[in-house]
C-alpha cells in the first residue's frame, strides 16, 4: 500500500478531482494534441506565448489519474516561464522519473517543487508514459508540431 | 439425489490438480500469489505443452515435407498428427480443411486477401457485427479500400447482444460474406452463431466465425455450425504463440488462390509456370511453425483430457460467482449484460481509469487487462474509452475472484470511492 500511496499521492488525487487550467484556451498561439493509443489517453495543450514567455496555458484531455494530474500540475508549473526554462524542466522531470540511480532521480526532482510528487512513478515503469504525455505534447506545441505526438 | 451428486462430482474439475499442471502459477509476483485473470489475451501453458515442444526440439526435429531421411519423416508425421488433432477438435470433415497459420489474425487476413480479393468486387458487401475484435474489422477495411467493397456493421443493444433482426435486415443481394465472432472478446457475449449461419445459408452467403474466445471454453463442431470458415489462435487455447488455425470447407479452399508464394505451397516450379500444391499445403508457404503445431496438438490433447463438459461447468460456476461478488461492489458497473456470457467480464469502477486499476491490482499480483481490448468500436458503443477486463480459464478458482475483489477494495481506498 505504501508504494501505491507514493504513486497516488494526495496532491495527484486532488488534481484529478479538480484539474487546474482545464478547458480550451481562446486565442492560443500554440497548441498540440497528444495521445497514448494503447490506453486511450488524450491531451491537448494550448499555450499563449508572448516574447518567448508562456503567459497562459490550458489543457483538455481524458486519461488515467497520472496523466491528468501531470497535465494539471504541469500547467501550474510552467505559467510565466520561458520556453527554455520549461524545456529544462521537462528534462529534469524525465530524469526524475526514469534515472536508474535513485539519487540522480531525487536530485532532478528536488528543484521541481510540486512536480516531485511524481517521483513514485519511477517504481512503475509502464506508467512513465502517462506522466510524460502532457510534457511531450507541450514540447510539440512549442515546436508547433502539426502531427499528434505519441508516447508509445 | 446421490446419483445426481455423483454425476456432478465426476464431471467437476479438480482445480488444484489443474493448477499444478501450470508451472507459472506457482511463481510469485511482487511477493504475492500470481492471480492470472488475463487468459482471454493469452492463456498460460500446461507442462504437457511445454514438454511436447521441448521433446520435439530435442528428439524429433527436422524440417517437414522435405527430407527423405527418417528424422524429417518423424517431424512431418508429428506435424500432420497435430493437424488431425485440430480436425477432431473442430469436427471438420477432412484434415485438408485445416490450414495452419500464425493465429486468428493471419487466418482472417488470408480469407480477406485470397477469398475476398478473388470473389468480391466493388459494391459487394461484407457484414460484421459491432462487437468484433480489430482483427475481424481491419482486414475487411483493407479489402474495401482496395476493391471498393462495402463494410456493413450489425448493431448491438445495450446489453451487448447482437440485434439479430437488424442483422437479418442488413443482409441484401450484395452481401457476399458474413464474418462474426463466436464470443465477443471485450464483453463475453456468446453470439447466436447457429442462427447466423442458418440465416446466411438461406441466402447462400459464406460465413466466417472468429472462434478465438470460444474454443478455450466450449466444444465447437464446424459441421453442425455449418460455417464456411472458422478461425482460432493456439495461444489462447493453452498452446504456443505463433500458431493458429484456419478451417475452411474444402470446396471453398480449393477454389481460393494461394495468398503467399514460396516453398511447400508448390508442386512444381519453372520460370514459366508454377503448379500449386494440394490443400492444405497450398496455403502454407515457407517452413511452417510445425513445432508450434506440435505444441498446439499437445494443448488440444490436454484440454480434451479434462473435457469440455467439465470445463464449461467449472467456468460457468466461477463466472457466476465472479459476477455475484463484483456486483456487490459499490460504484462497479459491469459493461454488457448478455444472456449468455463466456469467459470474460468487463467493468468500470467509479470512473477510475482502467490503467490506474490495473496498476493497483498488479501490485497485489493480479493480472487483468486494462484498455480497449482491441475492440475500440465496442468501447465506443458503450461510451467508454477503456474497461478493466477479468477473464477466466480452467486454472482459475474462487481464490482468484476473492483476490480480485480485495484488490478492487484497495482501488476504492486509494481513490477514496
Amino acid at each position: 500500500m505504501s508504494e501505491l500511496r507514493d504513486l497516488y499521492q494526495e496532491v495527484i488525487l486532488d488534481h484529478v478531482k479538480r484539474p487546474r487550467n482545464s478547458g480550451a484556451l481562446a486565442g492560443a498561439s500554440h497548441r498540440a494534441d497528444g495521445d497514448n493509443p494503447l490506453c486511450g489517453d488524450k491531451v491537448t495543450i494550448f499555450l499563449s506565448i508572448e516574447d518567448g514567455r508562456i503567459t497562459d496555458v490550458r489543457f483538455q484531455g481524458r486519461g488515467c489519474a497520472i496523466s491528468l494530474a501531470s497535465a494539471s500540475l504541469m500547467t501550474e508549473a510552467i505559467k510565466g516561464k520561458t520556453e527554455a526554462e520549461v524545456r529544462a524542466m521537462f528534462e529534469r522531470f524525465h530524469t526524475g522519473l526514469t534515472a536508474r540511480d535513485e539519487d540522480d532521480a531525487a536530485n532532478a526532482l528536488a528543484d521541481l517543487d510540486k512536480l516531485a510528487v511524481f517521483g513514485g512513478v519511477r517504481e512503475f515503469p509502464v506508467r512513465v508514459k502517462c506522466a510524460t504525455l502532457p510534457w511531450h505534447t507541450l514540447v510539440a506545441a512549442l515546436d508547433r508540431a502539426t502531427q499528434p505526438v505519441k508516447t508509445e | 439425489m446421490s446419483a445426481l451428486q455423483t454425476v456432478t462430482a465426476s464431471r467437476s474439475l479438480d482445480v488444484a490438480r489443474i493448477r499444478a499442471d501450470f508451472p507459472i502459477l506457482s511463481r510469485r509476483v511482487h511477493g504475492k500469489r500470481l492471480v492470472f485473470l488475463d487468459s482471454a489475451a493469452s492463456a498460460q501453458k500446461p507442462q504437457a505443452v511445454i514438454d511436447a515442444e521441448r521433446h520435439f526440439y530435442e528428439a524429433e526435429y527436422a524440417n517437414v515435407h522435405r527430407g527423405v531421411y527418417w528424422l524429417s519423416q518423424r517431424a512431418t508425421d508429428a506435424y500432420e498428427a497435430a493437424r488431425e488433432k485440430v480436425r477432431r477438435l473442430l469436427n471438420a470433415r477432412e484434415t485438408r480443411e485445416i490450414v495452419f497459420v500464425r493465429g486468428a489474425t493471419e487466418a482472417i487476413n488470408l480469407v480477406a486477401q485470397s477469398y475476398g480479393r478473388t470473389f468480391l468486387s466493388a459494391g459487394d458487401e461484407v457484414l460484421i457485427t459491432h462487437m468484433e475484435h480489430h482483427a475481424n474489422i481491419v482486414p475487411w477495411q483493407m479489402l474495401r479500400d482496395e476493391k471498393g467493397t462495402v463494410l456493413k456493421v450489425a448493431p448491438i443493444d445495450d446489453a451487448g447482444e447482437l440485434d439479430l433482426d437488424a442483422f437479418a435486415r442488413l443482409i441484401g443481394p450484395r452481401t457476399k460474406l458474413i464474418a462474426v465472432t463466436h464470443v465477443a472478446n471485450a464483453l463475453g457475449t456468446v453470439l447466436p452463431v447457429q442462427a447466423v449461419t442458418r440465416l446466411a445459408k438461406t441466402y447462400g452467403i459464406p460465413v466466417l466465425i472468429d472462434g478465438c474466445q470460444a474454443v478455450p471454453h466450449q466444444a465447437v463442431d464446424v459441421q453442425a455450425l455449418d460455417c464456411d470458415f472458422y478461425v482460432f489462435s493456439g495461444h489462447k487455447l493453452y498452446g504456443p504463440t505463433g500458431i493458429g488455425v484456419l478451417y475452411g470447407k474444402a470446396a471453398l479452399l480449393a477454389a481460393m488462390p494461394p495468398w503467399q508464394g514460396g516453398g511447400d505451397m508448390i508442386r512444381s516450379v519453372t520460370f514459366e509456370k508454377t503448379e500449386y500444391n494440394e490443400l492444405p499445403w497450398k496455403f502454407e508457404a515457407g517452413t511452417p511453425h510445425f513445432a508450434g503445431a506440435v505444441g498446439l496438438g499437445a494443448a488440444i490433447a490436454y484440454v480434451q483430457s479434462i473435457g469440455y463438459d467439465a470445463i464449461a461447468t467449472h467456468e460457468s460456476e466461477l463466472l457466476a460467482y465472479a459476477m455475484r461478488e463484483l456486483s456487490k461492489i459499490n460504484s462497479l458497473r459491469i459493461i454488457g449484460q448478455p444472456r449468455r456470457r463466456s469467459g470474460v467480464v468487463s467493468f468500470d469502477l467509479g470512473g477510475v481509469h482502467p490503467h490506474d486499476i490495473g496498476t493497483i491490482l498488479d501490485h497485489d499480483g493480479i493480472c487483468v487487462r486494462a484498455g480497449h481490448h482491441c475492440a475500440q468500436p465496442t468501447m465506443d458503443r458503450f461510451g467508454v474509452a477503456a474497461t478493466v477486463r477479468a477473464s477466466f480459464a480452467i486454472y482459475n478458482d474462487r481464490d482468484d475472484v476473492d483476490a480480485l475483489v480485495a484488490g478492487l477494495s484497495t482501488v476504492r481506498e486509494v481513490f477514496r470511492l
